[in-house]
């Protein structure tokens, strides 16, 4: 057998000479053993193509054509004179910002005692795949990892509202690695908003890895503002313990090109799991979500509701997989994907897989790509509602199910806002 | 009010009406009988601007202007309403939430400003209160659920509450039991008014028994065959449509 070198695209050559400048930086030690060897990983496979079937419809040795130099660290000061996250209103949260990958101290209002916040030099993952070649590069080139632990039984009352910030003047990329622990009968509201500046070409490559404990509760939501010139690679990891609940929706509006990947496990029985997303793709958008939700252990319940509206000349993919292994009986799993098109040059893949190696389960996927109801909008019209109006009411409530999987009221409220903006963008 | 003259339509290349030439006076409560397939339903939705129907000859005037020539949601600015003969179901919008946007949305065309949220919902319930709606079904999605009594009833207050000047009713009977249909009926009864219009289709008498009309007009085959006053809806409910069926014509 002959063993075959791939050819390097010059993208690939770069990520590699960019930790190549980067290694005397790290200090020697277990994290840059991690990076290492997360680096050598990459190296082998290369940026993943069209024919790695997660990437299938987001081929990154096409679409990263050019690696924007890394970020530096953040200016001093620019904590304060970034107004991060604002535009998510007030929700009265405990906000962290964390500029070009780095955690910038804020403490408004004071986090209650029992959260402790840490960066620490980069770690190898601990729920996403190290072997996925995204999680790779994050592993290798995320200057810290931001830790957020909540202990045991701490109920935080106000949202922790984590702030990533892109800031750039020019085009630069930014590894980012933050780390959430919920302990054991803990509950927690978790926001990240994701922004940068619209008129600069950002790169992203953001890991966030969520273990929620035993009896644990986390609400959670993610919101992409990156702009339309942005890149955005984003991996969740999420692990959930016994009798966890947890609520995640993601919001894709806001980055040119947006994949986000989702890992979820049980690693506990009886936990049970909300994948939700909202999509808003227009222009020439490019929105991806490839997301494994695996059922370890049995007991476990999961839905996945992802609701996309796709305008103009944007493309939307969701690629879905729900993994029950052979001892994971009574897991409860089912999972929707649907997709309204605004345009004829609109388009959405949609891909819900089920792999099943038990026999006493409940599962069920959906998938479903349409136009607006021509029926339901004669009757809105009708009764005297102009048609972008008419539209806009359907679109809200396409888009509502999805939305409401929060239970937060404020954040809810706000994800709504979103939707209501973007509504009255398209005029 | 309504001048209908010589309306020829049709969909995916089939001829539904065939030269319609009606007209409903200022005041008017009109009906239109005819059998099954006759193009009733097709003439209200014509009427309203529903998309599937393209119109190849004819107009439609409402007051003098011809609402071929506007969007659906013009036409209800202008004063006309179709009460739909299945009126569908909008899951996650809110009855009420439907409501003032459309109320509102008719105002605004109309240069109007938008109501007090105090006067509307006074308006809403008192409409709703007339049709035996309960209050807890206006905060749930429209028509999600409603019986088919419950979505007639729906149409109604809907029309009490916009006052629209035009009013086609499509087969407002279908579906209702005895009980229901008299409190549809009573509703429709009590906003006759010497400015406000009616057109009722329908294909049995029994509704006109509760409505009962000025004019009544044997639809067949895309025309109007025959107009007369209420006796000709007795006639018909004992003598059948089998006079107006094309084999009969032919």
């Amino acid at each position: 057998m002959t063993a075959l070198t791939p050819i390097r695209t010059k993208a690939e050559t770069a990520l590699i000479a960019q930790f190549e400048a980067l290694r005397h930086e790290f200090p020697a030690g277990s994290a840059l053993t991690a990076r290492e060897a997360a680096m050598t990983s990459f190296a082998a496979a290369g940026l993943p193509h069209r024919r790695i079937e997660a990437y299938h419809y987001t081929d990154l040795r096409n679409l990263l054509r050019e690696v924007a130099p890394l970020a530096g660290a953040p200016r001093a000061g620019t904590g304060r004179s970034i107004k991060a996250g604002g535009f998510m209103g007030d929700l009265g949260a405990h906000k962290l910002v964390i500029i070009n990958g780095c955690l910038v101290k804020t403490d408004v209002p004071a986090l209650p005692k029992g959260v402790a916040i840490s960066a620490l030099e980069g770690t190898a993952p601990m729920i996403l795949d190290g072997g996925d070649a995204i999680v790779a590069l994050n592993t290798a080139l995320a200057r810290q990892t931001i830790t957020v632990k909540i202990g045991n039984g701490m109920k935080v009352e106000q949202p922790i509202h984590v702030a990533f910030v892109q800031d750039a003047a020019q085009p630069q990329a930014v590894f980012t690695r933050l780390r959430i622990e919920v302990g054991e009968g803990a509950s927690l509201t978790l926001l990240e908003t994701h922004e940068g500046p619209s008129s600069v070409a950002t790169q992203a490559n953001t890991a966030v890895e969520i273990a929620v404990g035993d009896d644990a509760h986390l609400e959670h939501a993610r919101v992409d503002a990156q702009g339309s010139l942005a890149l955005s690679l984003s991996s969740l990891g999420l692990s959930l313990g016994r009798r966890a609940s947890v609520v995640s929706l993601n919001l894709a509006a806001g980055s040119g090109i947006a994949r986000h990947q989702i890992r979820a496990v049980f690693v506990g029985e009886q936990a049970k799991l909300m994948l939700a997303g909202v999509g808003m793709l227009d222009g020439t958008m490019h929105s991806d979500t490839t997301l494994v939700v695996d059922h370890a252990v049995p007991g476990g319940e999961s839905r996945e509701l992802f609701k996309t509206v796709v305008e103009d000349r944007a493309t939307g993919v969701f690629q879905g997989k729900i993994i029950v292994r052979p001892h994971a009986q009574k897991t409860d799993g089912k999972m929707m994907s649907a997709a309204l098109l605004l345009s004829e040059e609109a388009s959405m893949s949609n891909k819900p897989e089920l792999e099943i190696f038990a026999d006493d389960v409940q599962c069920g996927h959906g998938a479903t790509c349409g136009a607006l109801d021509d029926d339901l909008l004669f009757y809105l019209m009708a009764r005297g509602i102009p048609r972008k109006e008419a539209q806009a009411l359907l679109i809200r409530s396409f888009l509502g199910a999805a939305v409401e999987t929060l239970s937060h009221e404020p954040l809810r409220e706000a994800i709504g806002v979103l939707v209501d903006d973007w509504l009255k963008r398209r005029g | 009010m309504l001048d209908i003259r010589n309306l020829h339509a049709e969909i995916d290349g089939k001829p539904i009406l065939k030269g319609v030439t009606l007209t409903v006076k200022r005041g008017e409560v009109a009906a239109i009988m005819g059998p099954n397939g006759s193009g009733k339903s097709t003439l209200s939705y014509v009427i309203a601007g529903k998309q599937d129907y393209e119109v190849t000859q004819g107009e439609v005037l409402l007051d003098g202007a011809n609402v071929l020539e506007m969007d659906p949601d013009e036409r209800a600015a202008k004063g006309l309403f179709l009460a739909f003969q299945y009126p569908l179901e909008i899951p996650g919008v809110a009855t009420m939430t439907f409501l003032k946007a459309a109320l509102n949305a008719q105002r605004k065309k109309r240069g109007e400003e938008e109501i007090s949220p105090g006067d509307f919902i006074r308006q809403v319930n008192q409409a709703g209160d007339k049709l035996g709606i309960p209050r807890d079904m206006l905060r749930r999605a429209l028509n999600v659920g409603f019986s088919g009594g419950e979505k007639k009833r729906m149409e109604i207050m809907q029309m009490a509450l916009f006052k629209p000047r035009m009013c086609v009713l499509d087969e407002t009977d279908s579906g209702l039991d005895i009980d229901a249909l008299r409190i549809v009926a009573d509703g429709v009864n009590a906003l006759r008014a010497p400015d406000r219009a009616f057109l009722v289709i329908t294909h049995y008498q029994r509704l006109l028994n509760h409505i009962v009309p000025d004019t009544v007009h044997v639809m067949a085959d895309g025309r109007i065959v025959k107009s007369g006053g209420p006796e000709l809806a007795v006639e018909l409910e004992a003598k059948g449509y089998a006079d107006y069926l094309p084999a009969a014509a032919a």
